[in-house]
Order: C-alpha cells, then structure tokens, then sequence
C-alpha cells in the first residue's frame, strides 16, 4: 500500500480583500479574499513551512528524497530543493530536486513520488499574481503544500492510500508565460475550457475505473486549475452531486497555481474520516486526477496546522501594500544603504545556523549559544559544545523595539529579544506582527524567511512571529 | 594581571578641534589639516617635532597614510586606529603609551571623520562579507531597547522616564548653544524635543545625536617636559578601556539597563586615578550621549548616581552646567554630532578648555576640582567597547 503518510499546507497570514481593488482602481478584484505572501515570503520559505508542518506529524520519517515544485522559483539554475533541504536538516545523503516552471509541476512529482518507491516529501508552493486589475491578480492565491509519499514502512502508516490515478495530456495554449516575463497572459477563456472539461472528466473517469469505483462512492472530491471556469464547469460534470463536492478554496486563498491541488488534498485529508474516498483532479496542459482512500490510521495522524485554522487566521492587507510587495508599485525607501550580497562562502559554512537555526549548547556550563561558538561565554570552555536546535522552539519577548530607519524592503523593522523555551537567547526580527501590538512577554515562534535579495542573492534566514493558531487537543 | 595606568607619566600640551558640521565644504583632509594645525600652534611645535603619529578614523580611511598625505609627514612612524566609535580615544591612548613607555618624546593623536559624503543620514558601516545572519537594525534602535527596561526594572511611568530623556536632550543642547564649536548652537524647548517625530521605539529625533563631519588632535609629551610646551598641561590620569565579549545579545542574564563595559572600564579609571566619590571629585565629564537613554544608564555606570535613582538626579538637575557635576558642558554628541573618528578627541579638548578656564565664559565652570573625566563607547547594549579617561591640572 502506498500512499499519503502526511500532509500540510502552508497559508500565508495576509489577505486581499478583492473588493479593494475596484475600489481603488475602478475595475478589476471580485469578492471573497485572496491569501498574500509577506514581503519576506517566496516559494521557497513558504515550501519549507509547509515541509515543516508536514514533517512534524510525523516526527520519525525521514524522507528519502525531497522534491519541490513551483512556477515561481526564487532561483533559476541553482536548486530551490536544497534550500528546503538545508532548512529541514535533511541529511546531505538525501537527494533533493526541482520540479520547475509549469503549473503541472506538482501533479506530476506527486504522480512520480506515488508510481515510485522510498518515502518521499513532494513540496510545492506558488505565488500568482498578474497586473493590477486582472483576473489573475484578484483569483491567484499564495500557499505551499507538502505530501510525505511512502509505503507505510517508514516509521509511520500510510493515512491516506492511492487508490487510482490517471493522468491525460494534450497540447494547446491556454495560458503561458515566456521566461522573464512579470506576468502570465491567456487565450479566449472559451477555448480553454472546451478543452479541460472533458480533459477532466476523462482523467477522473480513468482514476475511478482503476480503483474499481464509481462517481457515487467518492466522499468529496476537488477541482483545481488557474481555468477557473473549466474548473467550475467540470465540478458540474463530475456526477459526484453538490454534497461532495470540496471547497476548491478559491474564495478565501486563490488559486495557489501549482501549489493548489497539494494544497486542497491537505485540507481534505485533515477533514476526512477513515474510509472517505477522496479526489483531487487537476487542469494544466491536460488533466491529473488522484484517488485515495482515507485508513484508518487517520485517527491517529494528528495535523499540526490545519488548512481549514489558517485560513480562518488570516489578517487584512491594504491594497496599496499589496501591490507594493509585488513590485507593482514603487515607495519611497528608506534612506539607507541597501544591503550587500550574502557571501556564499560564508554562508556554507553557517548552514546550520542560517538555514536550520542551530545553535550550541555547552556541555559544562549548559549556556546556550545562537550562534553557535567554540569558546563558552561561561566558564569559557572551547570546543565542548554539542548542537542545540531551536527553529521548532517557542519563545517570549524579553523587550522589542520598532526602527523605522533601518533598511527594509517593507519598512518598519519590528525587532524583539527573544528568550527561548529551554534555554537561549537571540535578538532577531519579528514578522507577520501588527509593530504596535508587541508586548513583553508576547510568545512567538519561528519562521524561516527571505530578509532580502542582493545581486540575486537571497538572504535567507529565520525570523520570529507571534505564535499562530494550532489545532485543538 | 593587573591595570596599572600612566599617571602622571604624560601630559597634554596641545589641543586643537574643529567646528563640527555639515561641512559640504571641507573634506577629510581639510578637517585633519585644519585640526592639526590648531594643535600645532597651541603645542607651539611643527610637524616635524612630532615624532610619531597615531590617527583614528573608523570609515573614512585607511592606513596611516590617510594622515601622512594631506600633513605631507615625512618617513614618520603614522598608525591608523579603529575601535568603533571609541576610535578617537584609543588614538589618545596609543599615542600617550607610546610616549609613556619612552619610546617618543612627543606624539600626536589626531581623530576625524568625514561623515556627510555618503549621501545618506546617520553612520553607515562598511558591509564585511558575511552569512546574512546577522541584525541590520540602527544604532536608534538598539538603544532605544534601553528606555522601556529600564523604566519596567525601576517601576517608573514610561511617560514620566520620556520628560526625564527629554531633559538630557534640552540640558545638553542649552549646554550647546554656549558653544560655538557644537554643531548646533541654538537652544531646543522640551516641547519641541518631546514633539519631534519617533525614529526607532519610542525615541524621537531629538533623543538622538546629530551627525556632522570634524576632527580633533592632542599633542602628550612626557611630563616632565611639559612645561616645556605650555604653563597649563593637562596630565593623564587614567587610561581606561573595557571590550565586551558581545555576550550581552545571547546572555538570558543581561537586562538592557546597564553597560557592563562602561561600568568596568569607569572602575579601572578611578583606581587609576585614585578616584573614590567621582560625583564630587570631577569638575565635569563628557559623556558619550549618543542617544538620551545612553546618557541616563552611563550616569550609573560611571557612580555618578546609584542604581535606579539616576533618572531623579537628572529631573533634579544635578548634571546640568550649574549642578553638582556638569555633564557634557560642551554639548555633547548631541549637539556637536558624531563624527567617530573625532569624537573622544573632542570630549578631550572640552576638558583641556575648561580646567584651562577657556570654554567661552557662558558655560565655563567654577570648581574647585581639577580633574575631568572623558567618556567614550561604542557598539550597543550587549556588545560593547567603552573608554574613560580622567585628566587633571596638577601632579600627584
């Protein structure tokens, strides 16, 4: 049996209100929300959310192989994967690979990773956006998902077993994006929805016949696609009946592109009861369509996140800000030197720290050191240090600050003194935080993120965030 | 182990400073000129009877050479030095040891900074290749940490802590409007400094020091010789420096209310020196104030006030001009800003005024002391490096 061992989804915390774009630009927006990346939030950070929500289900599965998937790399060229790799603290025997460019991208490493063998963590995060006003803009969404594919023999049961599967291809051009371009264009949406429908309807026909069942004994099943009237109009012609049908999460996060069928799998795998079947069929260039059935380890799988929490957590976001975190719109920066280039030397050498937040503890003295040292700050022992871990450690602000003339792609710095849970202290930046609500004594987390980008470096680092919803019991 | 000091070894026979300013119109080596050859004449020597050189600039140059070319020092033995913004101080401190040890017969320490090149406002560090880990926040905001711990610590109202910050800032620009050296020479009301708008936590512009260009030069010879030079020397009475060992960022312990390297380097001075009750026994100190809940917590840490009740002698006018020990007399970094390089020069040349009974007469002071102590820090809470000097008019 192969299937799902676990899954999580990654919502970032801010949302569009649609209606503010007609407001302000006269056309353009809709209604509901969409979710919206932070400033210090990419493909890449928000996949390792994900991976780390995911992971920490299940806390003594390794994967074997790690793969992510998007069509918005924060690199071309170098490896988005290792990045997720390093913040993870994958072992360096563990392969890890990009799944690049199409909106298909993911379907397709989740149809590879459930064909394969091994356990492997399919991470997929999007982030759509397109002109101001257009359609893309007010129905994209942001979001990332992993799925931790195994057998079961990997120190956790598979909670959900693929049952069918089929995939269909065709060649036309519905939507594309020629590299280097901001935004992605589309054909007559017409055009493309005489094709997906029955693309659609024959991939979940085929996925349903290999399982042996048919339409009516599926328990909920989702449509995803950036075709969003395809996507409807297939929904229709599924014959699963209105009750089975799954919230596609369109109105409240968007359609997080090639993020999104992992994305409503997480949330349907975390609503489901042992024995649901549940589907997922995806459009892009053709159809992929999943089928699983839920076991009955589901009881004893616990999200640590739900999909459903975070979506209901989230904070409005002025339009304005929106558009300024895009690039759509260009304000003042502050007057301050921007940033130099991470060195890539010194990075390497700080993987640990920079990538996993690893400090180090001394043995004699137990003082904690973020970052790590070889001479103890007590007691003043070298090299008798043993790792100390504390990206998954809570911790309380010890006092904050607000510097609204420090460098910031997204001014101001709201910056805290952290006092971790077992031991350690870090000044560090707080993101995803109202800067005039922080207190003392507040409790946070961490949260690994983009502090900036220079000459096409990215900085990646950790921050700290006020400790989001989790879920209950 | 032990800290011994030079008292009494080396004096100071000649100062010079220059305005402090935007100085659109000067560059570093028109600022260095200009420093050196005022303290040229006050020494009444020449380059050329100077036997070695020690020049601080934290960013405005490398190398000793950054010196020797625009005074066209010949074949002499010239150092640049950097200690963040104590850099103008530990310039002092070589020159003076070096003179101490025998080695010359006369050194000069000389600090500038050419600030207002960079086209933007505040100090800006050179970026040192590194793994992008590290905090990027101002100066601002670091300090500003200090204000809310202290007034949680102490159980004071945070607004009444902000009337007391705000009355460091008006005592210290008064202070500066006597003086026309200071980058700002006007008076600022407490309505103004209490309105001005916030730049990092709850400190405001006028919580801050000001940023200006300028340089400033010592002459020390041996002190035997000094009379050699001028009827007024300045004698070395201690010598201190503390360097922190950035502990203070990752130490659970540390409270953001005090400077460890401050108070340290404050309690090497005074035994150098001999110094049991520094509120009574100095005639005035320059203090780095770099921002105003700097100035507060230093009160402490140099024993001018207990712990915790420095914020009432501030209220109460202690270290005003007129109080039992004037703080910052000739302005401070608040009203003369922070060119690094120069600044602990500076301090020194308001002590070399005042126990010399030059400062101009609105804000010279009357004390029956003869000593003066210069304090000078850099870095930030946590991770620090802090200098005190203590000059007097006479031996033993």
């Amino acid at each position: 049996m192969r299937g799902i061992v676990s899954i999580a989804g990654y919502v970032p915390r801010h949302r569009l209100e649609r209606a503010e774009v007609a407001a302000f630009l006269g056309s353009g927006g809709g209604s509901g929300t969409r979710a919206v990346a932070a400033h210090d939030e990419d493909t890449t950070t928000m996949g390792v959310e994900s991976a780390r929500l995911a992971l920490r289900s299940v806390p003594g599965v390794r994967p074997s192989t790690l793969w992510f998937a998007t069509a918005t790399p924060a690199y071309l060229d170098k490896t988005n994967a290792a990045t997720v790799h390093a913040a993870l603290g994958l072992p360096a025997t563990t392969g890890a690979y990009d799944f690049g460019g199409a909106l298909r991208s993911a379907t397709g490493a989740l149809a590879a990773a459930l064909d394969g063998g091994g356990t492997v963590a399919v991470v997929a995060a999007d982030v759509r956006d397109g002109l101001p006003s257009s359609a893309d803009e007010a129905g994209g969404g942001d979001g990332a998902a992993t799925v931790v594919v195994g057998d079961g023999s990997d120190g956790a049961p598979v909670v959900a077993a693929l049952i069918g599967r089929a995939s269909v291809t065709d060649e036309f051009v519905d939507r594309w994006r020629t590299p280097g371009d901001r935004r992605s264009r589309t054909w007559e949406e017409r055009f493309g929805e005489t094709r997906y429908v029955p693309l659609g309807a024959e991939a979940f026909t085929t996925a349903l016949g290999s399982a042996g069942l048919e339409a009516g004994d599926v328990t909920r099943v989702a449509v995803t696609g950036m075709h969003a009237r395809a996507a409807r109009a297939l929904g229709r012609r599924l014959g699963v009946g209105e009750a089975a049908m799954a919230d596609d999460l369109a109105r409240t996060v968007g359609q997080a592109g090639t993020a999104h069928p992992l994305l409503v799998l997480a949330a349907q795998v975390e609503e489901a009861q042992p024995g649901d079947v549940i589907a997922v069929v995806h459009l892009a260039d053709g159809a992929d369509a999943f089928v699983f059935r839920v076991t009955d380890a589901r009881t004893g799988w616990r999200p640590d996140r739900p999909v459903a929490d975070q979506v209901a957590a989230g904070a409005p976001l002025p339009y304005g800000r929106f558009l300024a975190w895009r690039g759509m719109l260009t304000p003042e920066p502050p007057r301050r030197p921007e940033p130099a280039r991470v060195s890539a030397s010194a990075a390497w050498r700080s993987e640990a720290w920079k990538f996993r937040f690893v400090g180090s503890e001394d043995r004699a003295s137990g003082a904690i050191h973020l970052p790590p040292a070889r001479v103890s700050m007590e007691g003043g022992a070298v090299d008798d240090m043993v790792p100390v871990e504390r990206s998954d450690t809570l911790a309380t602000v010890a006092t904050y600050t607000v510097d609204r003339l420090a460098y910031s792609p997204s001014p101001p710095i709201v910056f805290a003194v952290l006092d971790f849970d077992g031991g350690g202290r870090f000044p560090v930046e707080l993101t995803d935080v109202d800067a005039d609500a922080v207190r003392i004594g507040d409790r946070v987390e961490m949260t690994f993120r983009r502090l900036f980008t220079a000459d096409g470096i990215h900085d990646y680092f950790w921050k700290a965030t006020p400790v989001r919803a989790r879920a209950a019991g | 182990m032990a800290s011994h000091g030079i008292k009494d070894k080396v004096a100071i026979v000649g100062m010079g400073c220059t305005r402090f300013a935007e100085h659109w119109d000067k560059g570093l080596d028109d600022l260095i000129v200009d420093a050196a050859t005022e303290t040229f004449a006050s020494a009444g020597v020449t380059k050329d009877d100077v036997d070695a050189y020690w020049f601080g600039t934290a960013q405005s140059g490398m190398s000793g050479i950054t010196l020797a070319r625009p005074l066209q020092l010949q074949g002499k033995p010239v150092t640049r030095v950097e200690n963040y913004c104590t850099t103008g101080s530990e310039a002092l401190r070589a020159a003076a040891y070096a003179v101490a040890s025998g080695a010359y017969d006369v050194a000069m320490a000389v600090g500038a900074e050419k600030v207002k090149d960079s086209g933007y406002q505040g100090l800006n560090a050179f970026p040192i290749p590194n793994d992008g880990t590290a905090r990027t926040l101002t100066a601002a905001a670091m300090f500003s940490m200090v204000a809310p711990a202290y007034a949680a610590k102490y159980g004071i109202d945070e607004d009444e802590l902000a009337q007391v910050l705000a009355r460091i800032s008006w005592k210290n620009h008064q202070n500066g409007s006597k003086n026309p050296r200071a980058q700002f020479t006007k008076p600022v009301s407490m309505e103004t400094i209490c309105a001005s708008p916030r730049v990092a936590g709850k400190l405001g512009v006028f919580d801050c020091a000001g940023v200006a260009d300028g340089a400033a030069a010592a002459i020390v010879v041996r002190a035997e010789d000094a009379h050699r030079y001028t009827d007024r020397p300045l004698y070395i009475k201690a010598l201190s420096f503390a360097a922190g060992s950035g502990s203070g960022l990752i130490d659970p312990g540390y409270d953001y209310t005090h400077f460890p390297e401050c108070a340290t380097a404050a309690a090497d001075a005074y035994a150098q020196a001999g110094v049991t009750d520094p509120l009574h026994e100095l005639a005035m100190a320059e203090v780095h104030d770099c921002f105003t809940p700097t100035e507060l917590v230093l009160m402490e840490d140099l024993g001018f006030a207990e712990r915790g009740t420095a914020y009432k002698e501030v209220a109460a006018g202690t270290f005003d001009l007129d109080g039992t020990l004037p703080v910052n007399p000739d302005g401070g970094l608040k009203s003369f800003g922070h060119p690094v390089g120069a600044s602990g020069l500076r301090m020194l040349f308001e002590a070399w005024l005042q126990l010399r009974g030059e400062a101009t007469p609105e804000r010279q002071i009357s004390s029956t002391s003869r000593l003066a102590l210069t304090h000078n820090l850099g870095g930030y809470p946590g991770e620090m490096v802090s200098f005190v000097s203590i000059v007097g008019t006479e031996l033993g």
